[in-house]
Order: structure tokens, then sequence, then C-alpha cells
């Protein structure tokens, strides 16, 4: 299979240093990785390409990067499913951590993300002789979380820490709800204060990137919700953030779709309205974009409460069981 | 010059329980690895940990028999009893930090049945488990705020006088060459696995700790007890673990029948691996293989039981053969999968050399003799890696810092830089690896001849001859991997030759070792181990003799 690649290089010790994209051709077998077709360049064309590989089926994490501009494990991705004859295939170092040399990264600020969130268990008490019990349910759930291999693709993806650094980020949150819902630990409360807090739960923009970029199922945006949730639960719903979700609920029970002059002074407050936001109410009003005042409700609304009824009659009855 | 107490060399399983311990025996530690912590070979543990736990009607000493017939009774019982009266403990200890062990209906831990064992004691975190152990030793570590020297990659211990008083390290990220003072170093780097063609190890699997050992002074033992693992991918050496078996799976010839009713007619696929593997080669071997592989067969497994306890295999045979194992059966060979000899130890991980010690893969102390079996590896990470922690840490109590001779930086910076500089030769470092491998997979693989070995020490001296000629191409500083393959490719062919000298020294068949030429077990003149010392005069062979207790050598049945 002939193959051709676009490689971002890096040299941090050549004159004028600044990254540049080179091209070979290789010709691959029909089962070829991309991993494979690196380790190939590296072996056969030049000794000097650098990047992070070592187990060869998804397990290290050690070989995240981008291709074709998406964040994947470079030895779990088929140049068959990468390719398209019309241009080479793009491969280029992992996003928002800064380039070491060509495909390697500097992940400190992935790791200092992960130490951010006390990343080990906190029991209480005196330890027991035996294990602790807990259900196999529970603990199969915290294994879809523990499959994350840390390797930085979702970190690498990530639309807020593009432009937030302060963000938690999606690999830490999903770290730190492996500890939220492990019920051996004593500190949940504890850890979802400082979690509630700026730069976390609340600043994802459930843009779904990590979700599609994990090699290895993790959805850390999915246990982001989940956090949000078990945070509001346990009463911490003073946030902007909380407070939009409830806001946003209580419009949609109420009215059947959504009022948006009533959600910003739901979730800040009517005297704590955020200056930045009167520009965007005036520029909508300019468009004619503005709000009625006097929201109607839908037709149908009362379907939409029975729904909102059932819901809460389930979440009642799970909590008695 | 940076100093510490006690320093660990490997940042996986053995050297993180290493450095969490000697850091609770409160001297000052630090680790030192090639690559993050997280990313070492530990990682690739799928099936499990084992042990025998006594609540739950289980006895140790049932474990430590199923661990020394597994072993082919060359291993030390005195260091299995070790192991298999800790493992309990162990378990209990890591459920404590963290670890998410799979759980029975009443939520306690629940266990799997593992090869060579007559009960079900292996515990797992569905086929995750070294992964989800590593993890959780991590989180201890950054609790415990050891220091970790991260992507340095050691290249000599410095030895004066048989005491091991640091070593020298390169800083990948700059290529600065170190020089770090201890009074204490622990080698934890691992196994050897890449000097197969394949193999089921990572690419880091370099053999670094056992040559730096040995180029020390420090015997290795058993080297020629290479384990073949029963169920690897074709080509690519991937591994697909023996819980598989463990939850059932039948193995397969062309004719879709279970052979290893002929070979082991009462552990069937559950025999020990070493015998798994050779009943599978015979197989091929005899024209009963498809295409040089045997099957797996999953198919008649609950699929749900498939998703929640397999399902990285699941992943793996979708990702890396194309196939599907709920819906067929998967093709398999023996493949090389662990080393069950090392750096000799004694049960406290001290090796030879005073201030040197060893656990893991890399050590020998030995618990493994001359097969291993499935889930007793991260049994062994676990406990001597603790326990050399700890008996580093007291060996350096009163002990003060030795500043090493500034002679020793000198050469290994010259050593370095001629490497670097060398004139440019059409041989590659990858070239050669790959010669290697494929000669050690030819000639010391599941079946050994004289005649075979013979061609593969001379083969390995040519390639010792090519390495001294062979350049690289990255003339840089900054994050040199090439430089990195090449120094590991000394440290490989070092290995490789100390495997090869040994098969060739243990005139017998036992466990992992099957000489065609002495195709019997011979406990009369080899219930011994096989000891290479590196000397002036090359490479020294002799013998020591197996510890017994309680447990007298029988012939070997599944």
């Amino acid at each position: 299979m002939d193959t051709s690649l676009a490689i971002k290089r890096f040299d941090p010790e050549a004159e004028n240093a600044k990254p540049y994209w080179q091209e070979f051709s290789l010709n691959l077998e029909q089962s070829a990785t991309v991993l494979d077709a690196l380790i190939m360049i590296r072996e056969e064309i030049d000794g000097s390409l650098a990047l992070r590989c070592s187990c060869r089926s998804a397990i290290c994490g050690s070989c995240a990067m981008r291709v074709n501009g998406k964040a994947v494990l470079a030895c779990k991705t088929r140049i068959e499913n990468v390719s398209d004859n019309s241009r080479p295939i793009s491969i280029e170092p992992a996003g928002i951590m800064p380039v070491i040399k060509d495909l390697v990264v500097d992940m400190d600020l992935f790791w200092n993300k992960v130490k951010e969130i006390t990343p080990w268990l906190e029991t209480e008490g005196v330890e027991p002789k035996e294990e602790y019990i807990a259900s196999n349910e529970s603990m199969v759930n915290l294994a879809s979380v523990m499959n994350c291999i840390m390797c930085g693709a979702c970190v690498s993806d990530c639309t807020v820490l593009e432009v937030d650094p302060a963000f938690i980020g999606p690999a830490a949150l999903a770290k730190a709800y492996r500890f939220v819902g492990d019920p051996r630990d004593s500190k949940n409360k504890e850890r979802l204060e400082v979690l509630d807090q700026y730069s976390g739960i609340w600043d994802c923009t459930r843009c779904m990137e990590c979700v599609e970029v994990c090699p290895k199922d993790v959805a850390p945006m999915d246990r982001i919700m989940e956090l949000r949730e078990k945070a509001i639960q346990t009463g911490f719903n003073k946030t902007t953030g909380a407070k939009h979700a409830e806001a946003f609920t209580k419009i949609i029970e109420h009215s059947g779709s959504l009022d948006e002059l009533k959600l910003p002074i739901k979730t800040f407050g009517i005297l704590n309205m955020p200056l930045n936001m009167l520009p965007v109410g005036l520029r909508a009003a300019a468009k004619g974009k503005m709000p009625p005042v006097i929201h109607p409700s839908i037709p149908e609304v009362e379907k939409v409460k029975r729904i909102f009824d059932k819901f809460e009659e389930e979440e009642i009855e799970n909590q008695e069981e | 010059m940076p100093e510490h107490d006690v320093l660990v060399i490997g940042g996986g399983l053995a050297g993180m329980r290493a450095g969490i311990s000697a850091h609770k025996a409160g001297v000052d530690v630090a680790i030192i690895s090639k690559v993050h912590p997280v990313r070492s070979h530990s990682n690739a543990a799928q099936g499990g940990i084992n042990a025998a736990l006594t609540i739950r009607g289980d006895d140790w000493t049932d474990h430590a028999f199923d661990t020394i017939k597994g072993s082919d009774y060359l291993a030390d019982q005195n260091a299995v009893e070790v192991m298999c009266r800790e493992a309990g403990g162990e378990i209990i200890s890591l459920e404590h930090m963290g670890v998410i062990f799979n759980r029975d209906e009443e939520g306690r831990l629940g266990t799997r049945s593992f090869g060579g064992q007559r009960k079900a004691r292996t515990f797992f975190v569905a086929d995750i488990t070294g992964q989800a152990i590593l993890q959780v030793m991590y989180e201890q570590l950054l609790k415990s705020q050891v220091a970790v020297y991260e992507e340095w990659f050691v290249t000599s211990l410095i030895v004066d006088d048989g005491e091991c008083n640091g070593i020298i390290a390169l800083d990948i990220r700059n290529g600065q060459l170190h020089v770090i003072k201890a009074k204490a170093v622990i080698l934890c780097g691992g196994g050897l696995g890449r000097v197969f063609e394949p193999s089921t190890n990572a690419l880091i699997v370099t053999g670094d700790a056992m040559a730096l050992a040995y180029q020390a002074g420090a015997p290795l033992m058993d080297m020629e007890m290479v384990q073949y693992h029963p169920t690897t991918l074709k080509g690519s050496g991937v591994l697909i673990t023996e819980g598989a078996r463990g939850e059932g799976a039948y193995l397969l010839n062309k004719n879709g029948d279970r052979f290893m009713e002929k070979y082991a007619p009462s552990m069937m696929e559950l025999a020990s691996r070493d015998v798994v593997s050779r009943s599978e080669q015979t197989e091929i071997n005899e024209g009963m293989g498809i295409d040089g592989c045997v099957l797996l067969d999953c198919t008649h497994l609950d699929k749900k039981l498939i998703t929640e306890r397999l399902s990285q295999i699941h992943e793996i045979g979708i990702d890396f053969a194309g196939i599907d194992i709920t819906k067929e059966p998967i093709p398999i060979k023996p493949g090389m999968h662990y080393i069950m000899g090392g750096i000799k130890t004694d049960i406290h991980g001290q090796t030879s050399v005073t201030g040197l010690y060893a656990a893991g893969e890399c050590a020998c102390v030995s618990v493994h003799g001359g097969n291993r079996l499935g889930a007793n590896s991260l049994l062994d990470t676990i406990v001597f890696g603790k326990r050399s922690g700890e008996s580093a840490a007291e060996h350096v109590l009163n002990k003060k810092l030795k500043t090493p001779h500034k002679k020793y930086l000198q050469q290994e910076t010259e050593r370095l830089k001629l490497l670097v500089n060398r004139q440019d030769s059409k041989d590659r470092v990858s070239a050669i690896r790959r010669d290697m491998g494929i000669t050690m997979d030819e000639h010391l693989g599941v079946f050994r001849t004289t005649d075979g070995m013979n061609k593969g020490v001379s083969n390995l001296s040519k390639l010792q001859q090519r390495y001294t000629q062979v350049s690289i191409q990255d003339k840089g500083k900054i994050f040199n991997t090439d430089l990195i393959f090449a120094l590991e490719l000394g440290f490989m062919l070092e290995s490789a030759e100390t495997i090869v000298k040994s098969a060739l020294h243990r005139k017998e068949s036992r466990g992992a070792h099957y000489y065609l030429d002495h195709p019997n077990r011979d406990d009369t003149n080899w219930l011994k181990h096989v000891l290479i010392t590196k000397t002036a005069e090359g490479p020294k062979l002799s013998t020591v003799p197996v510890v017994i207790t309680d447990w007298q050598p029988e012939e070997r049945k599944y």
C-alpha cells in the first residue's frame, strides 16, 4: 500500500528553530498502523524523528498525537482508515501541550492538572482487617474510568483548554470522578466543593471533543456531567453553572420552551447581572432578536409537565430503593 | 551532584512499590525511569494477581505448591514461601490503596481461575489488572511525594570495591549526563522481551537493568528460562490474556479438536504455560495448525462476560487482528513473553554487590524457577518490590554517601560522544536488533537444540561485531531517541549472550528450557541454578543448588 505522510517536524536545536512540514512516501502493509509507519521512517529513513511509543497495543498511552487534525493513539490508528488518496496523511504533535521535539510534547501541564484533584483514595477511620465491602457494579462502573491510560488525547483536543489554560480539563476531571464515585472514598464532599469552583466542572462547554477522541471510551465529558449532578445533589447549587442548569430545567418545565430573557436573570439574579452581558443584549435588540418580555408557553405544555412529573416519581423510587 | 539515600531504577510496579516502602521507612528516596511511571510495562499484565486468602478456605501452602510444581522444581522454596505467605496481606493492602478489584455477589473480592493452579485464586480488575494497579501505585507515589527523575536513561552503575555508590544517567530531555550519588540502588528495570522478535513485550523492555547489574559484576541466574506465552497474535506478538482460558475459552487445532486433551488431560487449557506452549508448537509442527497458528475460541462464552471481564482483548482482537472474539475464534501462537531468570538476589532483594538490590522481572529470587505461573508476576513485583525497598532503607541507615571519582563521568561522556560522532555506517541499530531478535526466536524458542544454539552463539558474536561499528543519525542533544536505542541495543546484546550461554550449559529439559538433545528432566545433576558472571576473560558459568524445604521433586503432570 503506497502511502504518503506529512509530518510536522520541530528541531529545537536548529538555527531559528521553527516547525515545518516534511513529506514521506512509504510502502506499507495493508494492516499497518500510523505507528508502524512512523517506526518505519525512524528505522529506515530518518533516525532523528522523535516520538514516544512503547506497547503498540493501546495500553501505555505514550503515542497520542494528531492525525488529520484529530488526537489519536498512533498505535491504534490504521493507515487505511485515515488515508485519503488526494492528500498526504497529516501527523502533528498533540495540542495544548508545548512541543519538545517533533511529535514529543511536554506533558507536565497534563500531570499538573491530575495532581490538582488530590488523585488518591482518601478513606476514613480504622482500616478494616480485610477488604472494604463494595458492590461489583460500583467497581465495574469505575473500571470504565480506570480504562483511562493518561494518553492526553482529550487534553490535546479540549476546546476549553485552548482558551482557558486554568481549566482542570477532561482527563483530570474523569480521574476525579473515579474517586467521587468510589464508595470507599470519604472525601466526596470536599472533592466536590473544590471541583465546583472556578475552572472546575462548570467550565466544560459540552463540545464532545473529548468523548470523540478518547481511544479508551472513557467519555470524560459524561463523567463531568455526572460530577455536576453529584455536586448539585450534595448541595453545591450556588454556582452560576448550577443555577443555570436549575433555571433552564424550571423554565422548560413551566413553559415548554426556553425563555432567553429569564434564563440569565434566574441564573445571576436581577441585581448581579454581569455587565458584559449588556452589549450582547443591546446588539440582539438592534438586530431585532430581543426575546419577548412575556414568554408564551407552548401549546401542549401539559405534556411536558407530565414528563417532568414522571421523571421525578422515578427519581424518588430510585432513591427509596 | 544530585544525591539520595536510596535510588530506584525503574518506575513500574516493583520500582514504585520499592520507592514507597523505602520512603515509609524514613529515608530519602528517588525513582529514575526512562519513561513516565505510568508508561511502564507493568501496564500490560492483563489477567490478575494470585493470592491464597485463608479466610476463603484457601491455603498459602497450596499456592506455594502450585508455584513450585509450575516452576518444574527449580524455584527456591524458601523464596516461594515468602511470596505466597505475604500475598494475602498484599492483596488487601492494594485494595486499601484503592485498586478496584472485581467483586463477588457479597461485595467481597472476586477471583478467577488461572493456569497451573487447582484453585481460583487470581484477583483481577477486568483484563486491565496491571494497568489498574499501576495507576493506583502511581497515586500512592504522588501522595508520598517521592521524587521522580522522569525520562532519564541510566547508562551505568558506579561500583567501587564491590560496593554500589551511584549511577550515571542521561537526562533525555536535554541530553545532559549526570552522576547521581546513592547509598543504595534498587534495580527494578523489568524484563528483556525485545531481545526476541516477536515478543509480547513493549518496545521499552530491553533488559537494561539486567545488563547494568551484569556489567557491574553481579551474577545473573537461570537466564535460559524464557517463557513463551501460549496466546499471542501472529506478527505483532500482541498478548491475549490467559484470563480468556481462565474464563473458559478453548484451544483448537485445524480440525476443531481441543488438542490439550492429548497433552494435559486433567488441566486441559489451564495447564502451566510451558506445557501449553509446547503442545501448541507440537500441533503446529505436525501440520495441525492453520498458517502457523492454532485457534483460541471464546465464541461459546457469555457475551456479557466478555464485555465485562475481557473487554480489552475484545478490543485488541478487533484493532489488531480484525477479529471479533465473540463471533469467531482468533488465531494465536506461542510468543516470547517473560524471563524467569535475572539478577540473582536473596529474599530481601540483595544482589551479590553491596548496596545493590533488585526486584521484579529483572531479578531472580527465584520464585518462578523454570516456568512462571500466570498472575504470579504482579505478585512478585509487589512482594519483592516492597521487601527490597525496606532492606535498602535499612542498609543505608548508618552509611555515608561516597563521592564517585570524576573519571567515571568523564569516561561515560567520552563513550557517548564517540557513539554519537561515529563515522556514518550503512548498518543500522534497528537492523542489528531485528537480526538479533530473529536469531533468538529461531534458536532459543520453545524447542532448543545444541546445533541451533551454537548457531545462535555465532550469530550473536557477528552482531556484537556489527554493533561496534554502527552509527546513529541523530546528532542532537534534546530527545535523541536514536542514541537511546543504540544504548539499549548494547544492553540487549549483552543479555542475549547470557541467555544462549546459560541455555547451552543446562544439559537437561526443565520448565521452559526444552532441550531436544537432552529431552528429560535430570534431578540428579541439574536440580540447580545456572549462574553467569561477567569476567575479564568473558562470561563465567557456574551452578548453585536449588533450595528445597517441604516439597520434594515429583514428576510433573497436568
